[in-house]
Protein backbone atom coordinates (compact mmCIF):
# COMPACT_ATOMS: atom_id res chain seq x y z
CA UNK A 1 0.00 0.00 0.00
CA UNK A 2 1.77 3.13 -1.38
CA UNK A 3 0.53 5.91 0.81
CA UNK A 4 3.64 7.89 1.88
CA UNK A 5 4.03 9.54 5.65
CA UNK A 6 4.71 12.53 5.38
CA UNK A 7 2.01 13.22 3.18
CA UNK A 8 -2.01 15.13 3.70
CA UNK A 9 -4.52 13.63 2.08
CA UNK A 10 -8.11 14.53 0.71
CA UNK A 11 -11.23 12.37 0.17
CA UNK A 12 -11.46 12.87 -3.66
CA UNK A 13 -7.21 11.38 -3.59
CA UNK A 14 -5.10 14.42 -3.76
CA UNK A 15 -2.53 14.39 -1.52
CA UNK A 16 -1.00 17.52 -0.55
CA UNK A 17 3.64 18.20 0.29
CA UNK A 18 4.37 21.17 1.86
CA UNK A 19 8.05 22.37 0.77
CA UNK A 20 8.98 25.95 0.58
CA UNK A 21 6.12 27.64 1.72
CA UNK A 22 4.89 26.17 -1.22
CA UNK A 23 1.33 23.46 -1.31
CA UNK A 24 2.09 21.04 -3.75
CA UNK A 25 -0.81 18.71 -5.05
CA UNK A 26 -1.09 15.69 -6.92
CA UNK A 27 -3.75 12.71 -7.00
CA UNK A 28 -2.91 9.45 -4.82
CA UNK A 29 -1.13 6.02 -6.22
CA UNK A 30 -4.59 4.38 -5.70
CA UNK A 31 -6.18 6.55 -7.41
CA UNK A 32 -4.01 6.47 -10.88
CA UNK A 33 -4.38 2.81 -10.45
CA UNK A 34 -8.28 3.12 -10.62
CA UNK A 35 -8.12 5.69 -13.25
CA UNK A 36 -5.85 2.97 -15.72
CA UNK A 37 -3.56 4.20 -18.20
CA UNK A 38 -3.43 8.56 -18.19
CA UNK A 39 -4.05 10.18 -21.36
CA UNK A 40 -4.35 13.79 -20.54
CA UNK A 41 -3.75 16.11 -17.94
CA UNK A 42 -5.51 19.50 -18.38
CA UNK A 43 -3.41 21.74 -15.62
CA UNK A 44 -5.07 24.72 -13.79
CA UNK A 45 -3.32 28.08 -14.88
CA UNK A 46 -0.84 30.17 -13.21
CA UNK A 47 -1.78 32.94 -10.59
CA UNK A 48 -5.39 30.95 -10.50
CA UNK A 49 -6.77 32.10 -7.00
CA UNK A 50 -9.14 28.67 -5.86
CA UNK A 51 -10.75 28.34 -2.34
CA UNK A 52 -10.93 24.46 -1.00
CA UNK A 53 -12.28 22.40 -3.37
CA UNK A 54 -12.69 23.99 -6.30
CA UNK A 55 -11.92 23.02 -9.65
CA UNK A 56 -7.68 22.61 -10.31
CA UNK A 57 -7.54 20.54 -13.05
CA UNK A 58 -8.82 17.68 -14.91
CA UNK A 59 -6.54 14.05 -15.26
CA UNK A 60 -8.35 11.68 -18.12
CA UNK A 61 -7.68 8.51 -19.14
CA UNK A 62 -9.34 6.25 -21.29
CA UNK A 63 -12.40 5.53 -19.29
CA UNK A 64 -12.75 8.53 -17.32
CA UNK A 65 -11.86 12.43 -16.81
CA UNK A 66 -11.64 13.23 -13.29
CA UNK A 67 -11.67 16.64 -11.95
CA UNK A 68 -8.72 17.67 -9.78
CA UNK A 69 -9.82 20.02 -6.31
CA UNK A 70 -8.06 22.47 -4.52
CA UNK A 71 -7.16 20.56 -0.97
CA UNK A 72 -6.50 23.93 0.44
CA UNK A 73 -7.24 27.58 -0.55
CA UNK A 74 -4.42 29.11 -2.78
CA UNK A 75 -2.95 30.97 -5.77
CA UNK A 76 -1.83 28.56 -8.74
CA UNK A 77 2.10 29.12 -8.09
CA UNK A 78 3.67 26.69 -10.64
CA UNK A 79 2.28 23.91 -13.19
CA UNK A 80 3.85 20.51 -13.42
CA UNK A 81 4.62 21.19 -17.46
CA UNK A 82 5.91 17.55 -18.26
CA UNK A 83 2.62 16.07 -18.11
CA UNK A 84 1.47 18.18 -21.22
CA UNK A 85 3.66 15.29 -23.03
CA UNK A 86 3.68 13.27 -21.06
CA UNK A 87 1.00 12.20 -18.81
CA UNK A 88 1.69 8.48 -17.68
CA UNK A 89 4.46 9.89 -15.56
CA UNK A 90 1.70 10.65 -13.18
CA UNK A 91 0.98 6.58 -13.52
CA UNK A 92 5.01 5.72 -12.96
CA UNK A 93 5.41 8.37 -10.21
CA UNK A 94 2.47 9.78 -8.57
CA UNK A 95 3.76 11.36 -5.41
CA UNK A 96 6.75 12.42 -7.18
CA UNK A 97 7.75 13.39 -10.90
CA UNK A 98 3.67 13.38 -11.28
CA UNK A 99 2.91 16.26 -9.50
CA UNK A 100 0.67 18.67 -10.93
CA UNK A 101 0.82 21.95 -9.65
CA UNK A 102 2.02 23.75 -6.62
CA UNK A 103 0.23 26.52 -4.62
CA UNK A 104 1.38 29.61 -2.94
CA UNK A 105 -0.47 31.99 -0.43
CA UNK A 106 -1.94 28.95 1.11
CA UNK A 107 -3.97 28.71 4.50
CA UNK A 108 -2.04 26.12 6.38
CA UNK A 109 -4.34 25.96 8.52
CA UNK A 110 -6.25 24.18 6.64
CA UNK A 111 -4.50 21.24 6.26
CA UNK A 112 -6.14 20.26 9.90
CA UNK A 113 -8.94 19.44 7.65
CA UNK A 114 -7.38 16.74 5.47
CA UNK A 115 -6.42 13.01 6.50
CA UNK A 116 -2.71 11.76 8.10
CA UNK A 117 -1.34 8.37 6.05
CA UNK A 118 -2.81 6.63 8.52
CA UNK A 119 -6.88 7.72 8.20
CA UNK A 120 -6.36 7.80 4.31
CA UNK A 121 -5.62 4.03 4.38
CA UNK A 122 -8.43 3.02 6.59
CA UNK A 123 -10.55 5.67 4.16
CA UNK A 124 -9.18 3.86 0.96
CA UNK A 125 -10.29 0.52 2.69
CA UNK B 1 -56.72 -4.37 -27.56
CA UNK B 2 -57.06 -4.13 -31.24
CA UNK B 3 -54.67 -6.78 -32.48
CA UNK B 4 -51.86 -4.88 -35.10
CA UNK B 5 -50.82 -6.82 -37.75
CA UNK B 6 -47.17 -5.45 -37.50
CA UNK B 7 -46.39 -6.93 -33.81
CA UNK B 8 -44.72 -10.19 -34.09
CA UNK B 9 -46.30 -12.24 -31.12
CA UNK B 10 -49.46 -14.59 -31.00
CA UNK B 11 -51.90 -14.70 -28.03
CA UNK B 12 -50.32 -18.18 -27.38
CA UNK B 13 -46.42 -16.51 -26.73
CA UNK B 14 -48.15 -13.61 -24.90
CA UNK B 15 -49.34 -16.21 -22.68
CA UNK B 16 -46.13 -18.19 -22.38
CA UNK B 17 -44.16 -15.10 -21.32
CA UNK B 18 -46.58 -13.64 -18.86
CA UNK B 19 -46.32 -17.33 -17.33
CA UNK B 20 -42.55 -17.14 -17.21
CA UNK B 21 -42.63 -14.27 -15.10
CA UNK B 22 -45.61 -15.34 -13.48
CA UNK B 23 -47.77 -13.25 -14.07
CA UNK B 24 -51.23 -13.83 -15.16
CA UNK B 25 -52.59 -10.60 -17.05
CA UNK B 26 -50.86 -7.97 -18.57
CA UNK B 27 -51.99 -5.72 -16.26
CA UNK B 28 -50.45 -7.01 -13.60
CA UNK B 29 -47.21 -5.27 -15.03
CA UNK B 30 -48.52 -1.75 -14.16
CA UNK B 31 -49.44 -1.90 -10.89
CA UNK B 32 -47.43 0.82 -9.68
CA UNK B 33 -48.82 2.87 -11.61
CA UNK B 34 -51.68 4.93 -8.90
CA UNK B 35 -55.40 3.36 -9.89
CA UNK B 36 -56.81 6.89 -10.46
CA UNK B 37 -53.51 7.39 -13.14
CA UNK B 38 -54.16 4.40 -15.36
CA UNK B 39 -56.18 4.65 -18.70
CA UNK B 40 -58.87 1.88 -19.51
CA UNK B 41 -58.51 3.25 -23.29
CA UNK B 42 -57.01 5.69 -25.12
CA UNK B 43 -58.93 7.80 -27.78
CA UNK B 44 -57.47 6.76 -31.44
CA UNK B 45 -58.99 5.29 -34.36
CA UNK B 46 -58.85 1.31 -35.24
CA UNK B 47 -55.65 0.31 -36.58
CA UNK B 48 -55.49 0.23 -40.56
CA UNK B 49 -54.53 -2.32 -43.15
CA UNK B 50 -50.91 -1.98 -45.18
CA UNK B 51 -52.87 -1.16 -48.05
CA UNK B 52 -54.42 1.48 -46.40
CA UNK B 53 -51.61 2.62 -44.72
CA UNK B 54 -49.78 2.93 -48.00
CA UNK B 55 -52.41 4.57 -49.84
CA UNK B 56 -52.62 7.24 -47.17
CA UNK B 57 -49.00 7.96 -46.75
CA UNK B 58 -48.74 8.06 -50.87
CA UNK B 59 -51.17 10.90 -50.71
CA UNK B 60 -49.52 13.01 -48.13
CA UNK B 61 -46.42 12.63 -49.68
CA UNK B 62 -48.31 13.13 -53.15
CA UNK B 63 -48.41 16.75 -52.01
CA UNK B 64 -44.62 17.49 -52.48
CA UNK B 65 -43.85 18.62 -55.35
CA UNK B 66 -41.11 16.78 -57.87
CA UNK B 67 -41.88 18.39 -60.94
CA UNK B 68 -40.34 21.76 -60.43
CA UNK B 69 -37.02 22.79 -62.33
CA UNK B 70 -35.30 23.78 -59.14
CA UNK B 71 -33.36 27.11 -58.19
CA UNK B 72 -33.88 27.05 -54.92
CA UNK B 73 -30.64 27.62 -52.38
CA UNK B 74 -30.46 28.97 -49.36
CA UNK B 75 -28.26 26.36 -47.63
CA UNK B 76 -29.64 23.41 -49.35
CA UNK B 77 -29.07 22.57 -53.03
CA UNK B 78 -30.42 20.15 -55.85
CA UNK B 79 -26.88 18.43 -56.59
CA UNK B 80 -26.81 15.13 -58.01
CA UNK B 81 -26.79 11.97 -56.13
CA UNK B 82 -24.68 9.67 -57.58
CA UNK B 83 -25.83 5.89 -57.71
CA UNK B 84 -22.89 4.51 -56.06
CA UNK B 85 -24.01 6.47 -52.56
CA UNK B 86 -27.08 4.74 -52.24
CA UNK B 87 -25.51 1.18 -53.04
CA UNK B 88 -23.54 1.19 -50.69
CA UNK B 89 -25.09 3.02 -47.74
CA UNK B 90 -28.10 0.90 -48.22
CA UNK B 91 -26.23 -2.32 -47.48
CA UNK B 92 -27.49 -3.75 -44.30
CA UNK B 93 -23.94 -3.53 -42.69
CA UNK B 94 -24.07 0.22 -42.81
CA UNK B 95 -27.95 0.88 -43.17
CA UNK B 96 -28.38 -1.24 -39.70
CA UNK B 97 -25.40 -0.37 -37.99
CA UNK B 98 -25.88 0.46 -34.79
CA UNK B 99 -23.07 3.12 -32.43
CA UNK B 100 -20.17 1.66 -32.56
CA UNK B 101 -19.16 1.48 -28.91
CA UNK B 102 -17.78 -2.28 -29.14
CA UNK B 103 -15.34 -1.40 -31.89
CA UNK B 104 -14.50 -5.05 -32.23
CA UNK B 105 -17.60 -5.35 -33.98
CA UNK B 106 -17.72 -2.19 -36.32
CA UNK B 107 -14.67 -2.03 -37.92
CA UNK B 108 -16.34 -1.09 -40.88
CA UNK B 109 -18.37 1.76 -39.36
CA UNK B 110 -15.88 2.93 -37.55
CA UNK B 111 -13.22 2.92 -40.75
CA UNK B 112 -15.84 4.94 -42.77
CA UNK B 113 -16.23 7.19 -40.13
CA UNK B 114 -12.66 8.08 -39.97
CA UNK B 115 -12.57 8.60 -44.10
CA UNK B 116 -14.95 11.16 -43.38
CA UNK B 117 -13.64 13.21 -41.27
CA UNK B 118 -10.54 12.45 -43.28
CA UNK B 119 -12.42 13.51 -46.22
CA UNK B 120 -14.25 16.94 -44.47
CA UNK B 121 -10.84 17.63 -43.05
CA UNK B 122 -8.97 17.87 -46.46
CA UNK B 123 -12.04 19.66 -48.13
CA UNK B 124 -11.72 22.15 -45.31
CA UNK B 125 -7.92 22.47 -44.93
CA UNK B 126 -8.58 21.82 -41.39
CA UNK B 127 -6.77 19.34 -38.88
CA UNK B 128 -9.57 17.71 -36.82
CA UNK B 129 -13.04 16.69 -37.49
CA UNK B 130 -15.48 14.65 -35.24
CA UNK B 131 -17.91 12.11 -37.19
CA UNK B 132 -20.94 14.54 -37.71
CA UNK B 133 -23.51 16.49 -35.81
CA UNK B 134 -27.18 16.70 -36.72
CA UNK B 135 -27.10 19.23 -39.35
CA UNK B 136 -25.80 22.94 -40.08
CA UNK B 137 -27.53 24.50 -37.65
CA UNK B 138 -26.77 22.61 -34.38
CA UNK B 139 -23.18 22.49 -35.57
CA UNK B 140 -22.78 26.50 -35.40
CA UNK B 141 -24.47 25.93 -31.88
CA UNK B 142 -21.89 23.79 -31.23
CA UNK B 143 -19.04 25.80 -32.12
CA UNK B 144 -20.42 28.15 -30.15
CA UNK B 145 -20.31 26.91 -27.03
CA UNK B 146 -17.17 25.42 -27.70
CA UNK B 147 -15.22 28.38 -28.60
CA UNK B 148 -16.58 29.79 -25.11
CA UNK B 149 -15.41 26.90 -23.83
CA UNK B 150 -12.00 27.57 -25.11
CA UNK B 151 -11.54 31.45 -24.50
CA UNK B 152 -13.45 31.18 -21.33
CA UNK B 153 -15.70 34.52 -22.70
CA UNK B 154 -19.50 34.32 -22.90
CA UNK B 155 -19.99 36.58 -25.50
CA UNK B 156 -20.66 35.48 -29.78
CA UNK B 157 -20.96 38.00 -32.67
CA UNK B 158 -22.85 36.51 -35.47
CA UNK B 159 -23.09 38.39 -38.91
CA UNK B 160 -26.36 38.70 -40.36
CA UNK B 161 -25.25 37.62 -43.70
CA UNK B 162 -25.53 34.05 -41.52
CA UNK B 163 -28.51 31.62 -42.19
CA UNK B 164 -30.68 33.12 -40.56
CA UNK B 165 -32.37 29.81 -39.97
CA UNK B 166 -29.34 28.68 -38.25
CA UNK B 167 -29.28 31.91 -36.38
CA UNK B 168 -32.85 31.18 -35.41
CA UNK B 169 -31.38 28.17 -34.06
CA UNK B 170 -28.90 29.70 -32.18
CA UNK B 171 -31.14 31.72 -30.53
CA UNK B 172 -33.42 28.78 -29.14
CA UNK B 173 -30.89 26.56 -28.16
CA UNK B 174 -29.19 29.32 -26.17
CA UNK B 175 -32.08 30.88 -24.99
CA UNK B 176 -31.90 29.85 -20.95
CA UNK B 177 -28.15 30.32 -21.12
CA UNK B 178 -25.52 33.27 -19.75
CA UNK B 179 -24.32 34.15 -23.13
CA UNK B 180 -24.39 37.48 -24.92
CA UNK B 181 -24.75 37.69 -28.63
CA UNK B 182 -24.47 40.62 -30.98
CA UNK B 183 -25.24 40.98 -34.11
CA UNK B 184 -22.64 42.23 -37.02
CA UNK B 185 -24.28 43.96 -39.99
CA UNK B 186 -23.61 43.80 -44.04
CA UNK B 187 -22.83 46.32 -46.35
CA UNK B 188 -22.87 45.69 -49.93
CA UNK B 189 -23.23 41.81 -49.19
CA UNK B 190 -20.46 40.61 -47.00
CA UNK B 191 -19.23 41.83 -43.70
CA UNK B 192 -19.54 45.35 -42.54
CA UNK B 193 -15.70 45.59 -41.21
CA UNK B 194 -16.29 48.96 -39.46
CA UNK B 195 -18.86 47.48 -37.57
CA UNK B 196 -16.97 44.34 -36.82
CA UNK B 197 -14.17 46.20 -35.25
CA UNK B 198 -16.31 48.73 -33.46
CA UNK B 199 -17.94 45.76 -31.10
CA UNK B 200 -14.47 43.26 -31.51
CA UNK B 201 -12.84 43.45 -28.40
CA UNK B 202 -11.90 41.30 -25.42
CA UNK B 203 -15.02 39.96 -24.08
CA UNK B 204 -15.79 38.42 -27.28
CA UNK B 205 -15.42 34.06 -27.18
CA UNK B 206 -15.87 33.55 -30.94
CA UNK B 207 -17.70 35.73 -33.94
CA UNK B 208 -19.83 33.37 -36.48
CA UNK B 209 -19.06 34.38 -40.21
CA UNK B 210 -20.58 32.57 -42.97
CA UNK B 211 -18.83 32.12 -46.47
CA UNK B 212 -20.55 32.22 -49.62
CA UNK B 213 -22.87 33.99 -46.95
CA UNK B 214 -26.66 33.24 -47.06
CA UNK B 215 -27.00 36.81 -49.82
CA UNK B 216 -24.43 33.94 -52.06
CA UNK B 217 -21.82 36.53 -51.33
CA UNK B 218 -18.18 35.57 -51.42
CA UNK B 219 -14.99 36.80 -49.57
CA UNK B 220 -11.70 36.47 -48.28
CA UNK B 221 -12.47 36.41 -44.54
CA UNK B 222 -8.33 36.40 -43.69
CA UNK B 223 -8.16 39.90 -43.31
CA UNK B 224 -11.37 39.60 -40.72
CA UNK B 225 -10.11 36.58 -38.95
CA UNK B 226 -6.83 38.47 -37.90
CA UNK B 227 -8.80 41.21 -36.55
CA UNK B 228 -10.80 38.44 -34.50
CA UNK B 229 -7.50 36.49 -33.23
CA UNK B 230 -5.86 40.09 -32.23
CA UNK B 231 -8.37 40.42 -29.55
CA UNK B 232 -7.89 36.56 -28.60
CA UNK B 233 -11.64 35.60 -29.94
CA UNK B 234 -12.20 32.50 -32.08
CA UNK B 235 -13.35 32.44 -35.72
CA UNK B 236 -15.92 29.68 -36.59
CA UNK B 237 -16.95 30.06 -40.29
CA UNK B 238 -19.89 28.25 -41.73
CA UNK B 239 -18.55 27.18 -45.14
CA UNK B 240 -20.98 25.17 -48.34
CA UNK B 241 -18.63 22.07 -49.19
CA UNK B 242 -19.05 21.95 -52.58
CA UNK B 243 -17.98 25.48 -53.15
CA UNK B 244 -14.58 24.54 -51.88
CA UNK B 245 -13.88 22.37 -54.83
CA UNK B 246 -12.60 25.86 -56.32
CA UNK B 247 -12.62 28.44 -53.18
CA UNK B 248 -10.18 29.38 -51.03
CA UNK B 249 -10.24 27.13 -47.82
CA UNK B 250 -11.89 28.45 -44.53
CA UNK B 251 -8.70 26.70 -43.32
CA UNK B 252 -6.25 28.95 -45.50
CA UNK B 253 -8.19 31.87 -44.47
CA UNK B 254 -6.88 30.52 -40.95
CA UNK B 255 -10.45 29.73 -39.18
CA UNK B 256 -10.53 27.94 -36.00
CA UNK B 257 -13.22 26.25 -35.45
CA UNK B 258 -15.55 25.32 -39.38
CA UNK B 259 -18.84 24.18 -39.96
CA UNK B 260 -21.03 23.09 -42.75
CA UNK B 261 -24.47 21.51 -43.78
CA UNK B 262 -23.15 18.13 -45.50
CA UNK B 263 -26.28 18.08 -47.67
CA UNK B 264 -24.66 19.11 -50.30
CA UNK B 265 -22.22 16.06 -50.55
CA UNK B 266 -24.33 13.17 -52.23
CA UNK B 267 -27.51 13.69 -50.63
CA UNK B 268 -31.21 14.66 -51.44
CA UNK B 269 -33.36 17.53 -50.29
CA UNK B 270 -36.16 15.44 -48.58
CA UNK B 271 -37.99 18.10 -47.94
CA UNK B 272 -35.56 18.96 -44.67
CA UNK B 273 -33.57 15.99 -44.18
CA UNK B 274 -32.14 13.81 -42.54
CA UNK B 275 -28.98 16.48 -42.99
CA UNK B 276 -25.77 15.68 -42.06
CA UNK B 277 -23.63 18.77 -39.90
CA UNK B 278 -19.99 18.87 -39.97
CA UNK B 279 -17.32 19.90 -37.65
CA UNK B 280 -13.90 20.84 -38.24
CA UNK B 281 -10.91 22.04 -35.89
CA UNK B 282 -7.21 22.53 -35.19
CA UNK B 283 -5.34 19.60 -33.66
CA UNK B 284 -5.05 22.07 -30.59
CA UNK B 285 -8.74 22.23 -29.91
CA UNK B 286 -9.73 18.71 -29.93
CA UNK B 287 -10.74 18.06 -26.61
CA UNK B 288 -13.02 20.68 -26.14
CA UNK B 289 -15.00 19.30 -29.58
CA UNK B 290 -17.91 18.11 -28.83
CA UNK B 291 -19.41 15.00 -30.59
CA UNK B 292 -18.18 11.74 -31.43
CA UNK B 293 -14.80 11.35 -32.77
CA UNK B 294 -13.51 7.90 -34.64
CA UNK B 295 -9.37 7.48 -33.98
CA UNK B 296 -7.01 5.34 -35.66
CA UNK B 297 -4.78 2.65 -33.32
CA UNK B 298 -3.45 -0.95 -33.38
CA UNK B 299 -4.85 -3.57 -31.46
CA UNK B 300 -2.33 -5.98 -29.07
CA UNK B 301 -1.11 -7.79 -32.11
CA UNK B 302 0.07 -4.75 -34.17
CA UNK B 303 -2.77 -4.60 -36.24
CA UNK B 304 -4.52 -1.31 -37.77
CA UNK B 305 -8.09 -0.93 -35.97
CA UNK B 306 -10.47 2.12 -35.64
CA UNK B 307 -12.41 3.15 -32.43
CA UNK B 308 -14.43 5.77 -30.96
CA UNK B 309 -11.76 8.47 -29.08
CA UNK B 310 -11.75 10.89 -26.67
CA UNK B 311 -15.15 9.36 -25.10
CA UNK B 312 -14.51 10.79 -21.83
CA UNK B 313 -15.33 14.12 -23.15
CA UNK B 314 -18.73 12.99 -23.92
CA UNK B 315 -21.86 13.22 -21.91
CA UNK B 316 -22.84 9.43 -21.02
CA UNK B 317 -19.05 9.68 -19.22
CA UNK B 318 -18.65 13.54 -18.25
CA UNK B 319 -22.25 14.39 -17.32
CA UNK B 320 -22.83 18.45 -16.33
CA UNK B 321 -19.09 18.83 -17.52
CA UNK B 322 -19.36 17.09 -21.00
CA UNK B 323 -18.71 19.32 -24.05
CA UNK B 324 -22.08 18.82 -25.28
CA UNK B 325 -25.14 17.64 -24.44
CA UNK B 326 -25.20 15.42 -27.77
CA UNK B 327 -25.11 11.63 -28.01
CA UNK B 328 -25.17 10.76 -31.57
CA UNK B 329 -24.49 11.72 -34.73
CA UNK B 330 -25.88 11.58 -38.28
CA UNK B 331 -23.98 8.02 -39.41
CA UNK B 332 -25.34 7.01 -42.47
CA UNK B 333 -25.11 10.53 -43.65
CA UNK B 334 -21.64 10.87 -42.69
CA UNK B 335 -21.21 7.25 -44.94
CA UNK B 336 -22.81 9.19 -47.78
CA UNK B 337 -20.78 11.82 -47.78
CA UNK B 338 -17.70 9.56 -47.33
CA UNK B 339 -18.49 7.26 -50.76
CA UNK B 340 -18.95 10.59 -52.63
CA UNK B 341 -16.14 12.62 -51.28
CA UNK B 342 -14.08 9.40 -52.26
CA UNK B 343 -16.14 8.87 -55.34
CA UNK B 344 -15.22 12.24 -56.87
CA UNK B 345 -12.13 12.87 -55.49
CA UNK B 346 -10.06 16.21 -55.61
CA UNK B 347 -10.67 16.50 -59.28
CA UNK B 348 -13.99 15.51 -59.66
CA UNK B 349 -15.01 17.82 -56.22
CA UNK B 350 -13.29 20.57 -58.67
CA UNK B 351 -15.21 19.54 -61.76
CA UNK B 352 -18.71 19.90 -59.63
CA UNK B 353 -17.84 22.87 -58.45
CA UNK B 354 -16.61 24.58 -61.49
CA UNK B 355 -19.96 23.35 -63.33
CA UNK B 356 -21.92 24.86 -60.57
CA UNK B 357 -19.85 28.25 -61.11
CA UNK B 358 -20.23 28.05 -64.51
CA UNK B 359 -23.35 27.52 -64.76
CA UNK B 360 -24.60 30.24 -62.40
CA UNK B 361 -22.58 32.71 -63.84
CA UNK B 362 -24.59 31.92 -67.74
CA UNK B 363 -27.84 32.43 -65.48
CA UNK B 364 -26.52 35.48 -64.14
CA UNK B 365 -25.91 37.16 -66.63
CA UNK B 366 -28.91 35.91 -68.93
CA UNK B 367 -31.13 37.26 -65.85
CA UNK B 368 -30.30 40.12 -65.75
CA UNK B 369 -30.61 41.36 -69.51
CA UNK B 370 -34.49 40.84 -68.65
CA UNK B 371 -35.38 44.54 -68.33
CA UNK B 372 -35.90 46.14 -64.43
CA UNK B 373 -34.56 42.76 -63.48
CA UNK B 374 -31.36 44.77 -61.48
CA UNK B 375 -28.33 43.10 -59.63
CA UNK B 376 -28.11 43.50 -55.63
CA UNK B 377 -25.12 43.13 -54.66
CA UNK B 378 -21.32 44.08 -56.60
CA UNK B 379 -19.26 41.21 -54.63
CA UNK B 380 -18.65 37.74 -56.18
CA UNK B 381 -20.78 35.00 -55.80
CA UNK B 382 -20.00 31.22 -56.09
CA UNK B 383 -23.67 29.18 -57.29
CA UNK B 384 -25.93 31.70 -55.37
CA UNK B 385 -26.84 35.49 -56.05
CA UNK B 386 -29.20 37.69 -55.64
CA UNK B 387 -31.42 39.81 -57.90
CA UNK B 388 -33.70 42.92 -57.34
CA UNK B 389 -36.89 42.42 -59.46
CA UNK B 390 -39.47 45.65 -59.83
CA UNK B 391 -41.86 44.29 -57.68
CA UNK B 392 -42.53 41.96 -54.74
CA UNK B 393 -40.18 38.74 -55.20
CA UNK B 394 -42.45 36.23 -53.57
CA UNK B 395 -45.52 37.19 -56.30
CA UNK B 396 -43.05 36.02 -58.76
CA UNK B 397 -41.90 33.05 -57.50
CA UNK B 398 -45.27 32.08 -57.24
CA UNK B 399 -46.23 33.05 -60.65
CA UNK B 400 -43.36 30.73 -61.38
CA UNK B 401 -44.30 27.73 -59.15
CA UNK B 402 -47.59 27.29 -61.72
CA UNK B 403 -44.99 27.44 -64.74
CA UNK B 404 -42.84 24.73 -63.49
CA UNK B 405 -39.99 26.43 -61.44
CA UNK B 406 -39.03 26.97 -57.76
CA UNK B 407 -37.22 30.05 -59.30
CA UNK B 408 -35.81 30.50 -55.93
CA UNK B 409 -35.77 32.22 -52.38
CA UNK B 410 -37.69 35.58 -51.62
CA UNK B 411 -35.24 37.37 -49.71
CA UNK B 412 -38.00 39.56 -47.84
CA UNK B 413 -38.93 36.65 -45.33
CA UNK B 414 -36.47 37.09 -43.46
CA UNK B 415 -34.60 40.30 -44.30
CA UNK B 416 -38.00 42.51 -44.28
CA UNK B 417 -36.02 45.51 -46.41
CA UNK B 418 -35.86 43.37 -49.06
CA UNK B 419 -38.97 42.31 -50.84
CA UNK B 420 -37.75 42.80 -53.99
CA UNK B 421 -34.98 40.50 -53.67
CA UNK B 422 -34.88 36.94 -55.10
CA UNK B 423 -31.93 34.29 -54.13
CA UNK B 424 -31.54 32.48 -57.15
CA UNK B 425 -29.17 29.16 -56.94
CA UNK B 426 -27.57 27.30 -59.77
CA UNK B 427 -26.02 23.36 -59.46
CA UNK B 428 -24.68 21.13 -62.65
CA UNK B 429 -27.94 19.83 -62.07
CA UNK B 430 -29.35 23.09 -64.07
CA UNK B 431 -28.78 22.88 -68.40
CA UNK B 432 -28.71 25.67 -70.45
CA UNK B 433 -32.61 24.63 -71.88
CA UNK B 434 -33.09 24.93 -68.31
CA UNK B 435 -31.98 28.11 -67.31
CA UNK B 436 -32.99 30.02 -71.21
CA UNK B 437 -36.63 28.40 -69.71
CA UNK B 438 -36.04 30.52 -66.65
CA UNK B 439 -34.93 33.61 -68.11
CA UNK B 440 -37.74 33.60 -70.76
CA UNK B 441 -40.29 32.58 -68.35
CA UNK B 442 -39.34 35.06 -65.79
CA UNK B 443 -39.41 38.29 -68.48
CA UNK B 444 -42.96 37.22 -69.39
CA UNK B 445 -44.20 37.14 -66.14
CA UNK B 446 -42.39 40.66 -65.04
CA UNK B 447 -44.23 42.71 -68.69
Amino acid sequence: MNIPENLYYTKEHEWVRVENGKAFVGITNYAQDQLGDITYVELPEKDKVVQVEDDLGVVESVKAASDVYAPVSGVVDSVNEELEDSPEIINRSPYKDGWICSLKDFDSAELENLMSAVDYKNFIM
Amino acid sequence: MSRASYVPHTEKERKEMLEAIGVSDINQLFSDIPGKLQVDKINIPDGKSEIEVERNIKALAGSNRFDLICFLGGGFYDHYCPAAVDAILSRGEFYTAYTPYQPEVSQGTLQTAFEFQSGICRLTGMEVANASLYDGGTAIYEAAMMAARITKRDKILVCSGVNPIYRKMLQTYTFNLDMQFEEIPIKNGVVEVDKLKEILDETVAGVVLQNPNFFGCVEDLSGIIELIHNVGALAVVSVYPVSLGILKTPGDMGADIVVCEGQSLGMPLSFGGPYLGCMVTRKKYVRKMPGRIAGMTHDKDGRRGFVMTLQTREQHIRREKATSNICSNENLCAVGAAVYMALLGKDGLKEVAELCADNASYAYHKLLEIPNVERTFKSIFFNEFCITLPCDARDVIGDLIDRGFAAGFPVGHYYPEMKNVMLVAVTEMRTKEEIDKLAATLESVLM
